[in-house]
């Protein structure tokens, strides 16, 4: 029963889909609308594989950036969570900087990225890396002050050290909350590189997008949506997909119940 | 090395959480002196300071004033292995129940040096057998959550017990669960007992089960705690729940019930007085 109520979701998510770009398609056919202002989904697609050759380096810059972006910002935000984390005196000592940079707009800090570092890449990945590390911290921070103290006093009375306890309580349990937060993070890695590209590089799907949009060339502009949705649908599902086998003991509860 | 005769001394041990106007005694000055390889019932009213005694012994807390000696040494020194369990079983819910019960031979000496090799050989088995003790056989690979509450009980007094602890301290561990449960969870533990001898220091509600599973009751006052009575138990190993509705039985509850209405009666004419 549980296997049907699944599949029938997916069925209604992959319906919802294809509705929305058919309805997409027929306002544009229906209203007869400039593909100048918005092309046809179907005008986007045959100007991805038309262009795909010229795209695909722009695609392997823009991913290679974004992971090293997110990986950068996973060991900080992992490093930065676990330290307020084990501490309730680094947590509230913390947190308020943290929040002040959080709410800082990434777009502000691009350009003192490229004051820096010239443009290019590299600015590009420090944005990916500031705008995605926030959300872990959070997590990892949450998860570990979250460990019930009676377990605690258990394994504390068995003379266990503070470093026992994390390795053996504190992190395996954080684990449900570091993988919802690596969705979340990845995501945002996305949106930080492309908006370094549009803004100061050469090179990458976001200055593509740029270019294309100074060229008018609509449909190349919304080939790079395309290309960038795709891209986080593929890098959340690969997420999800390791999630499930890692943390499965979180969820799996509920799916006893629900059967 | 010989095992030190007193497994337990508390001299003149208080506790008092907190400082300047927000302190609360939680436990006056109490001595209590346990010799090694006794099980000692601690009851009293509620909030009286019989986890803080727990506490005190496992060295989670440190007395303000007063000396805590475990084992011949005082508490920080770990003198002993101390095997803990609570009302709430806590397992780890991605730990089968075999992993939760090997829990503490990965964490304390000298287990912890042969977790690596041992964890599939010799500890396994050990986990296994004492899950088939305690009415577990079978469940070994199951996780926490394909189990009862019962069973979770279970689980977690082999937890408690794996590492050989010299001292059990459990923390009214019944105490959800219902009469049957209990009366059967009751043999168990002293089935346990009678093998191993560990010292134990049981916290409960249950008048019963103290004097069941006790071979010395200590009544604590209203909070701040100390002991208003220390009696022995002397009823014949093993027991059986028959026992406990013969006259003798009875009268001994009866005795610990009034004692701590008083206790209850007296803490309540100071407040309102
Ligand atoms: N960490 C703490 N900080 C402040 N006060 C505390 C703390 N722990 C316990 N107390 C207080 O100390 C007193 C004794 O607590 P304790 O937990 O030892 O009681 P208890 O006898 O175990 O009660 P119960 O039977 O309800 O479990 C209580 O009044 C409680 O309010
Ligand atoms: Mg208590």
């Amino acid at each position: 029963m549980m296997a049907d109520l699944k599949l029938t979701q997916k069925l209604w998510s992959g319906g919802l889909i294809v509705l929305f770009f058919a309805g997409w398609e027929a306002f544009c056919l229906i209203s007869g609308m400039s593909d100048l202002i918005l092309p046809r989904p179907s005008q986007v697609i045959e100007t991805l594989i038309a262009r795909f050759p010229v795209l695909w380096p722009h695609i392997l810059q823009t991913l290679s950036t974004t992971m090293v972006g997110f990986a950068l910002g996973v060991a900080l935000g992992v490093f930065l969570g676990a330290m307020i984390g084990v501490s309730r005196v680094a947590y509230d000592t913390v947190y308020p900087l943290l929040i002040g940079f959080s709410s800082i707009p990434k777009v502000a800090v691009v350009p003192i990225f490229v004051l820096w570092f010239g443009s290019g890449t590299v600015p590009a990945v420090l944005t990916s890396l500031a705008i995605c590390f926030f959300p872990i911290v959070v997590n990892i921070a949450t998860g570990l002050a979250t460990t019930e103290p009676e377990l605690e006093d258990v394994l504390k009375a068995l003379g266990a050290s503070k470093m026992d306890i994390l390795w053996n309580v504190g992190l395996p349990r954080t684990m449900p909350f570091f993988f919802a937060s690596l969705k979340v993070a990845i995501t945002y890695a996305f949106v930080g590189t492309v908006l370094a590209e549009t803004v100061a590089s050469n090179r990458g799907i976001g200055n593509v997008m740029m270019s294309a949009s100074s060229n008018f060339d609509v449909p190349l502009v919304f080939a790079g949506l395309f290309i960038l949705a795709a891209l986080g649908v593929a890098l959340y599902v690969a997420f999800s997909l390791i999630e499930a086998r890692v943390t499965g003991w979180a969820t799996r509860k509920n799916d006893l119940v629900a059967a | 090395m010989p095992r030190p005769a007193l497994a337990v001394e508390l001299s003149q041990a208080s506790v008092t959480f907190g400082r300047g106007a927000n302190s609360v005694p939680a436990l006056a000055a109490t001595t209590l002196r346990i010799p090694d390889g006794e099980f000692v019932a601690l009851v009293g009213p509620s909030g009286c300071g019989k986890s803080t005694i727990l506490r005190l012994v496992s060295g989670l807390v440190q007395p303000s004033a007063g000396v805590v000696i475990v084992g011949g040494r005082e508490v920080a020194a770990k003198a002993l292995r101390i095997g803990m369990a609570f009302q709430n079983p806590t397992m780890l819910p991605w730990l089968t129940i075999e992993k939760n019960v090997m829990l503490p031979l990965k964490i304390v000496q000298p287990f912890r040096a042969a977790y690596r090799q041992k964890k599939r050989s010799e500890f396994r088995d050990k986990a296994h057998a004492l899950l088939a003790q305690v009415g577990l056989k079978g469940f070994a690979s199951r996780y926490p959550w394909q189990l009862s509450g019962g069973m979770l009980q279970r689980a977690n007094l082999c937890r408690a017990l794996i590492h050989e602890p010299r001292m059990l301290l459990l923390d009214e561990p019944f105490g959800a669960l219902d009469q049957f449960t209990r009366e059967e969870l009751w043999s168990i533990l002293q089935d346990l007992w009678l093998s191993y001898r560990p010292t134990v220091l049981l916290v409960t509600h249950d008048l019963r089960e103290a004097a069941f599973l006790a071979s010395r009751i200590c009544v604590m006052s209203a909070r701040p705690g100390r002991i208003i009575d220390d009696a022995p138990v002397a009823f014949q190993r093993p027991r059986n729940i028959a026992m406990t509705f013969e006259p003798d039985f009875v009268a001994l509850n009866q005795r610990l019930r009034e004692l701590i209405v008083d206790a209850r009666g007296a803490a309540q004419a100071e407040v309102s007085a």
